[in-house]
C-alpha cells in the first residue's frame, strides 16, 4: 500500500490529544478556548493535508509515512481513503468551528478539554478500518458525554442504557463474526445483533431516546459534536457493509426510512428548538443511512454526498441556533421571537443551512438528495418516495423554526446581539463551502462515487466466500491501489 | 457571427444576467455590506436590460432564420455516465419559453422600478430585492427549462422566493403565517414534481424534455411513454401545477398571499407566479394528450377552479384579495383551455392576462382616487352588476352560496381536518409517549424544555 509524504494521520489523530493534555495545564478558561482553538485547527490543517496528499497519490488507500501506528495495531488501525479522507478534514473542520463560535458569556459552560478528548477519539475512529479498533474507540466516545452529564449533575441513565446496549450487541455480534469461518455466510445471529447495534447508535426509531435526551441535558455544541459526525453511519458502512446479507440491509435501510418521515414529522410538532434540531438531525442522519444500505452505486454516492452535505449544513445550522441560545437562551417554539432586527447575518445564515440540510437547489446537499431518491427508487420503487416526503416535511419544520425564531414581532434589546467577529468567520466558511459545493457540485460528487464504487468493490470481495480465486483476485486489485477503481 | 454562435451567447447572457444579479446583492449580505439602494436600482434595471434584450434579440434572429427551437446546452452540472444519471444543464428558446422569458423581464423590469420609489427607505428594502433576483431567476430557469430537473430548479426558487416576499412584513404574524402556508402547499407540490421526475427519468433514461415530449418542437411533440405512465406521471404534475397556481384544493394560500407588498403581490400572484402551473400543464401538454382521463382531470380542476374563484371573489372586501381571486378565475379557465388542447389560446390568455393583472395591482393602492376619477367623469355612481341567476335562486340558496364564498369554499378548513389536525395530533401523541419513555428510563419527572419560557416582549434586563 502507498505512503503519505507525510504522517498527516497521525498527526491529525494525536494533536488534538496533545491539545487536551495542554488545555488540563491552564486554569483560565479564555486561555482554555485559545488552547482549544488551536490545537483543534492544528488538526484540521492535518486532516486537510491528508486528504490533499491522498489525492496527489491517485489510489484507493494509503498508510502514513513513517508508520508508527501499524507495526503496534495493524495493517488497517490508520489508513486514509477514498471514503474517510474528506470526513476527517470535515469532522475537524466541526471541531475546530464549535470551541471558534463559543462566545465568553460561554466558556464556563463549554467543556473544552473534553471536546479536545472527543476529537481525538472521533478522528482516531474514522481513521481506523480494524473492526474491533472501531469498536472499542466507539465505546471510549461515549465517555466524556457521561463525564459531561454528570458534571452537570443531570441524569445520564438513559444514554447510559442505550449506549451500553449498542456497544454490548456491537461487541457481541463482532465477536460472534470473528468466531465464525469466513468462507461461509455469517450466521442470522450475528448480523441481527450488528444491525440492531447500528441502528442504535443511528437513532432509529424506535430507539432514538438517547438522542433526545442528550439534546435536552449536555451542552448543545457536545451534543453536535457527538452526534454531527454520523460515526454510526461510519461504523455501518465499515463493520456491517462487508458482511452482511442483502436482507440486513434491507432492515436497516427500511427502518431508516421509517426513522426519516417519523423525525421529520417529529420536527414540525417539536415546541423547543433543541429538540426541533435533534429530530432534524435524525431525519438527515437517517436519510444517508438509506441511501448506504440500498447498495447501489447510484444510492451510495447519494448518501456520501448527502453525509458531506448535511454534516456541513447541520453543524453551520446548530453553530447558529447555538450563537441564538448564547444570546436569548433556550427558545420555544409555540411562539413567535422575531430576532430578525437584532442578527440579520445569523438569520440569514440558519435559512441558508436549513435550506442546505434539505437539499435546496443550489446548495451542498441538492446533488446528494437527488441521487439518494434516484437510488432509493430504484430499490423500493414505491417505498422510495418517502424519500422526497421526508425531504417535504424537513423543508417545512425548517422555514417554520425560522419564521417563529426570528419573525412574527420585534425582538427588543438595549444592547447589540450581532453576530461576533469569530461567528462571522465561521458563518463565512460555511457558506463559502455549501454554496460552493452547491455551485459546483460534480467534483465532490465524482469523489462520493469513486468511493462508492470501492465500498461496493470491498462488500463484493467480502461476500465472496464461496470463490476464493475471486475474492483474492478482488484483494490484489485494492491491494494494487485500486488502479481499476480510480481513473 | 455564426448563427450557432449568436444563439449561445445571446442565451447564456439571458440565463446569467438574473443570476450575475443575485450574487451582486446576496454575496455583499452574507458578509454583512448589504449595497445601497442607488446601486440596488442600477443593478436591476442593468440585469433587466441585459437579459430582455438578449431574449428579444433571440425572437428577433428566430423570426428572421425561421428557427422555431434554439437548444442552448450547457453541458452537465451533475453526471456520472457509468450510470446514465446526469443533471443535465440545457435551456430551450421555443414558441412557448420565449413569450414567457419577455414577459418575465418586462414584468419584473415594470415592478423592479416601481418598488424602487414604493419601498423607498423602507427597512427590508435590500431584502426585498434579493428575493426578488431568487424570484427572477427562477422564472428564467423554469420558462427556458430544457430539461426537466432545470425546470424543478428554477421551480423550487420561485417557491421559495415567493413565501419569504409573503412574509416581507415579517414584524407582524399574519403576513408570516400566511407566508408559511404557501411554503406549505408549495413543498406539498415540489415533492409532487421531483415525483413525476424521477418516474420520468426511469421510464426514459432521461430528464430532457425532447426525449420525453418527442422530438417535434412545441406544441407539436409526441410524448414516448405509455397511457398508463402518462396518467400516473401526469397526474402528480398536475397536483404540482396546481400547488402552485392555487387551483382547487390548494386555494387557499393565493388570496392569503396579498399580504407582501403591493409589488411583490403584482408581479407574484397577479402575474408570473400564479401562470407557473399553467406553464408547466402546456410544457407536457405532449403528456396530457396521451390520457382522456389525464386531460379531463385537467379541464375539471380549472372549471372548478374558475368557479370557485369567481364566487369567492364576489364577496371580497378589499381589492388585492378581489384582484387575487380575479387572477384565479383566468387561471382556472386557462386550465381549462389547456386540457381542451388549446394551446395557442392559453398561452395568449397568460401573456394578455398577466399584463392586465399586473397593471390593476399595482393601481390598487389608488383604487379610491381611480374611481372618484371615473364617477365624476361619469356624473354619478357606477352602475352594480348582478347575474341573472342570482335574481332566481330562493333566499336559502343565496344565504348558503354567500356564506361558501366568504369562507372561500370552507378549503382551509377541508385540508386542515382532513389532513393537517390529524397529522399533528398523531405526532403530538407520538411526542408525548416518547418524553413519558425518556423520563422512565433517565429516572426524571420532566424534560427540560418543557419548561422553556415563551417569548415576552420586553427588554430582556428587565426580567430579572
Amino acid at each position: 500500500m502507498l505512503e503519505l509524504h507525510l504522517p498527516w494521520l497521525e498527526l491529525a489523530v494525536l494533536t488534538p490529544l496533545i491539545g487536551a493534555g495542554v488545555a488540563c495545564l491552564c486554569k483560565d478558561a479564555e486561555k482554555t478556548r485559545l488552547v482549544a482553538i488551536a490545537f483543534s485547527g492544528l488538526a484540521l490543517v492535518f486532516a486537510f493535508g491528508a486528504w490533499e496528499d491522498f489525492n496527489t497519490l491517485s489510489v484507493f488507500e494509503a498508510h502514513d509515512h513513517w508508520d508508527l501506528v501499524s507495526p503496534l495495531l495493524g495493517r488497517d488501525a490508520m489508513v486514509v481513503d477514498e471514503f474517510n479522507a474528506p470526513l476527517l478534514t470535515l469532522t475537524a473542520l466541526m471541531f475546530f468551528l464549535t470551541p471558534l463560535a463559543t462566545l465568553r458569556t460561554k466558556l464556563k459552560r463549554f467543556p473544552f478539554r473534553m471536546n479536545l478528548l472527543s476529537e481525538f477519539l472521533m478522528l482516531a475512529t474514522l481513521a481506523c478500518r480494524q473492526p474491533w479498533g472501531i469498536i472499542v474507540l466507539m465505546a471510549l466516545q461515549t465517555l466524556p458525554l457521561v463525564w459531561e452529564l454528570r458534571q452537570r449533575g443531570k441524569s445520564s441513565r438513559a444514554f447510559v442504557i442505550h449506549m451500553g446496549l449498542f456497544i454490548g450487541l456491537l461487541v457481541a455480534g463482532w465477536a460472534m463474526i470473528d468466531a465464525e469461518d469466513a468462507t461461509h455466510e455469517h450466521s442470522m445471529t450475528a448480523i441481527a445483533l450488528l444491525t440492531v447495534a447500528i441502528l442504535i447508535r443511528c437513532g432509529c426509531a424506535p430507539l432514538h431516546c438517547w438522542m433526545t435526551d442528550l439534546f435536552e441535558k449536555a451542552t448543545l455544541g457536545s451534543s453536535l459534536l457527538f452526534v454531527s459526525p454520523m460515526v454510526g453511519a461510519y461504523a455501518a458502512v465499515r463493520l456491517v457493509l462487508p458482511v452482511a446479507p442483502d436482507w440486513a440491509l434491507r432492515i436497516i435501510a427500511i427502518a431508516s426510512l421509517f426513522t426519516a418521515v417519523y423525525a421529520a414529522g417529529m420536527a414540525l410538532v417539536q415546541m423547543e428548538s433543541r429538540r426541533f434540531f435533534c429530530y432534524l438531525l435524525l431525519s438527515n442522519a437517517s436519510l444517508v443511512l438509506v441511501g448506504l444500505e440500498v447498495v447501489t452505486p447510484i444510492g451510495l454516492t447519494g448518501a456520501l454526498s448527502t453525509w458531506l452535505g448535511v454534516c456541513l449544513s447541520l453543524t453551520g445550522f446548530g453553530l447558529t441556533l447555538r450563537a441564538i441560545e448564547s444570546r436569548v437562551g433556550r427558545l420555544s417554539l409555540r411562539d413567535f421571537h422575531g430576532l430578525y432586527q437584532q442578527m440579520p447575518l445569523l438569520a440569514t445564515f440558519f435559512l441558508l443551512t436549513g435550506l442546505a440540510i434539505v437539499g435546496f437547489p443550489g446548495t451542498v446537499g441538492f446533488a446528494g438528495v437527488e441521487l439518494i431518491v434516484e437510488g432509493a427508487v430504484e430499490v423500493f420503487p414505491y417505498v422510495g418516495m418517502f424519500v422526497v416526503i421526508a425531504a417535504a416535511l424537513n423543508g417545512i419544520a425548517i422555514l417554520r423554526a425560522y419564521f417563529r425564531l426570528f419573525t412574527g414581532t420585534e425582538y427588543l434589546s438595549s444592547f447589540s446581539m450581532q453576530a461576533r467577529w469569530p461567528e462571522k468567520i465561521a458563518v463565512l466558511i460555511l457558506s463559502v463551502l455549501i454554496i460552493g459545493g452547491g455551485v459546483f457540485p460534480q467534483p465532490g460528487v465524482q469523489s462520493r462515487y469513486h468511493a462508492a464504487k470501492a465500498i461496493m468493490l470491498r462488500r463484493a470481495a467480502s461476500l465472496a466466500h464461496n470463490l476464493p480465486t475471486l475474492n483474492n483476485q478482488t484483494k490484489d486489485l485494492i491491494d494494487r491501489g485500486g488502479s481499476d477503481v480510480k481513473p | 457571427m455564426d448563427l450557432e454562435l449568436f444563439y449561445r451567447i445571446a442565451g447564456i447572457t439571458t440565463v446569467a444576467s438574473p443570476l450575475v444579479l443575485l450574487a451582486l446583492l446576496g454575496i455583499p449580505c452574507l458578509v454583512a455590506r448589504p449595497p445601497s439602494e442607488k446601486s440596488i436600482t442600477r443593478l436591476i434595471y442593468g440585469s433587466v436590460v441585459i437579459g430582455l434584450s438578449t431574449a428579444v434579440a433571440i425572437l428577433v434572429a428566430m423570426l428572421i432564420s425561421g428557427s422555431r427551437h434554439v437548444p442552448i446546452d450547457l453541458g452537465d452540472w451533475i453526471s456520472l455516465p457509468e450510470e446514465h444519471f446526469d443533471f443535465h444543464l440545457k435551456f430551450v428558446f421555443d414558441r412557448l419559453s420565449v413569450p414567457f422569458v419577455i414577459l418575465t423581464y418586462l414584468l419584473c423590469g415594470t415592478i423592479g422600478a416601481f418598488t424602487s420609489r414604493y419601498l423607498h427607505r423602507e427597512p427590508g428594502y435590500v431584502r426585498f430585492y434579493v428575493a426578488y433576483a431568487l424570484f427572477m431567476l427562477g422564472m428564467v430557469c423554469a420558462t427556458l427549462a430544457g430539461t426537466i430537473e432545470v425546470l424543478f430548479f428554477g421551480w423550487e426558487l420561485v417557491g421559495l422566493s415567493s413565501a419569504l416576499l409573503i412574509a416581507f412584513f415579517h414584524e407582524r404574524r399574519n403576513p408570516v403565517r400566511n407566508g408559511f402556508m404557501a411554503w406549505c402547499v408549495y413543498r406539498i407540490a415540489d415533492a409532487a414534481f421531483l415525483i413525476a421526475a424521477v418516474l420520468m427519468h426511469h421510464l426514459t433514461g432521461a430528464g430532457d424534455f425532447e426525449v420525453l415530449m418527442g422530438q417535434g418542437s412545441w406544441p407539436e411533440g409526441v410524448a414516448s411513454i405509455t397511457q398508463t405512465q402518462a396518467l400516473w406521471i401526469g397526474l402528480l404534475l398536475v397536483v404540482a401545477a396546481a400547488g402552485k397556481s392555487g387551483l382547487v384544493p390548494f386555494s387557499g394560500w393565493l388570496p392569503r398571499a396579498m399580504e407582501g407588498p403591493t409589488s411583490s403581490s403584482a408581479i407574484f400572484y397577479g402575474a408570473l407566479s400564479v401562470h407557473l402551473g399553467a406553464y408547466l400543464l402546456l410544457r407536457i401538454s405532449p403528456i396530457l394528450e396521451l390520457s382522456i382521463w389525464l386531460s379531463g382531470t385537467v379541464v375539471t380542476l380549472g372549471l372548478l377552479t374558475a368557479v370557485y374563484a369567481t364566487l369567492a371573489g364576489r364577496v371580497q372586501a378589499d381589492i388585492k384579495t378581489a384582484l387575487a381571486f380575479a387572477s384565479l378565475t383566468q387561471v382556472g379557465i386557462i386550465v381549462v383551455e389547456i386540457g381542451l388542447g388549446l394551446r395557442y389560446i392559453a398561452l395568449i390568455h397568460i401573456l394578455g392576462h398577466a399584463a392586465v393583472r399586473t397593471l390593476q395591482l399595482l393601481r390598487a393602492p389608488t383604487l379610491l382616487h381611480d374611481y372618484h376619477v371615473l364617477e365624476n367623469a361619469l356624473g354619478g355612481h357606477l352602475p352594480e352588476s348582478q347575474i341573472w341567476l342570482w335574481k332566481i335562486l330562493p333566499q336559502s340558496s343565496k344565504r348558503w352560496f354567500y356564506l361558501f364564498a366568504l369562507e372561500r369554499g370552507f378549503l382551509d378548513e377541508l385540508l386542515n381536518r382532513i389532513f393537517v389536525r390529524p397529522f399533528v395530533a398523531c405526532f403530538r401523541l407520538f411526542d408525548s409517549l416518547e418524553r413519558k419513555w425518556t423520563n422512565l428510563l433517565s429516572g426524571d419527572t420532566h424534560v427540560e424544555s418543557d419548561a422553556v419560557a415563551l417569548h415576552d416582549e420586553i427588554i430582556e434586563e428587565l426580567k430579572y
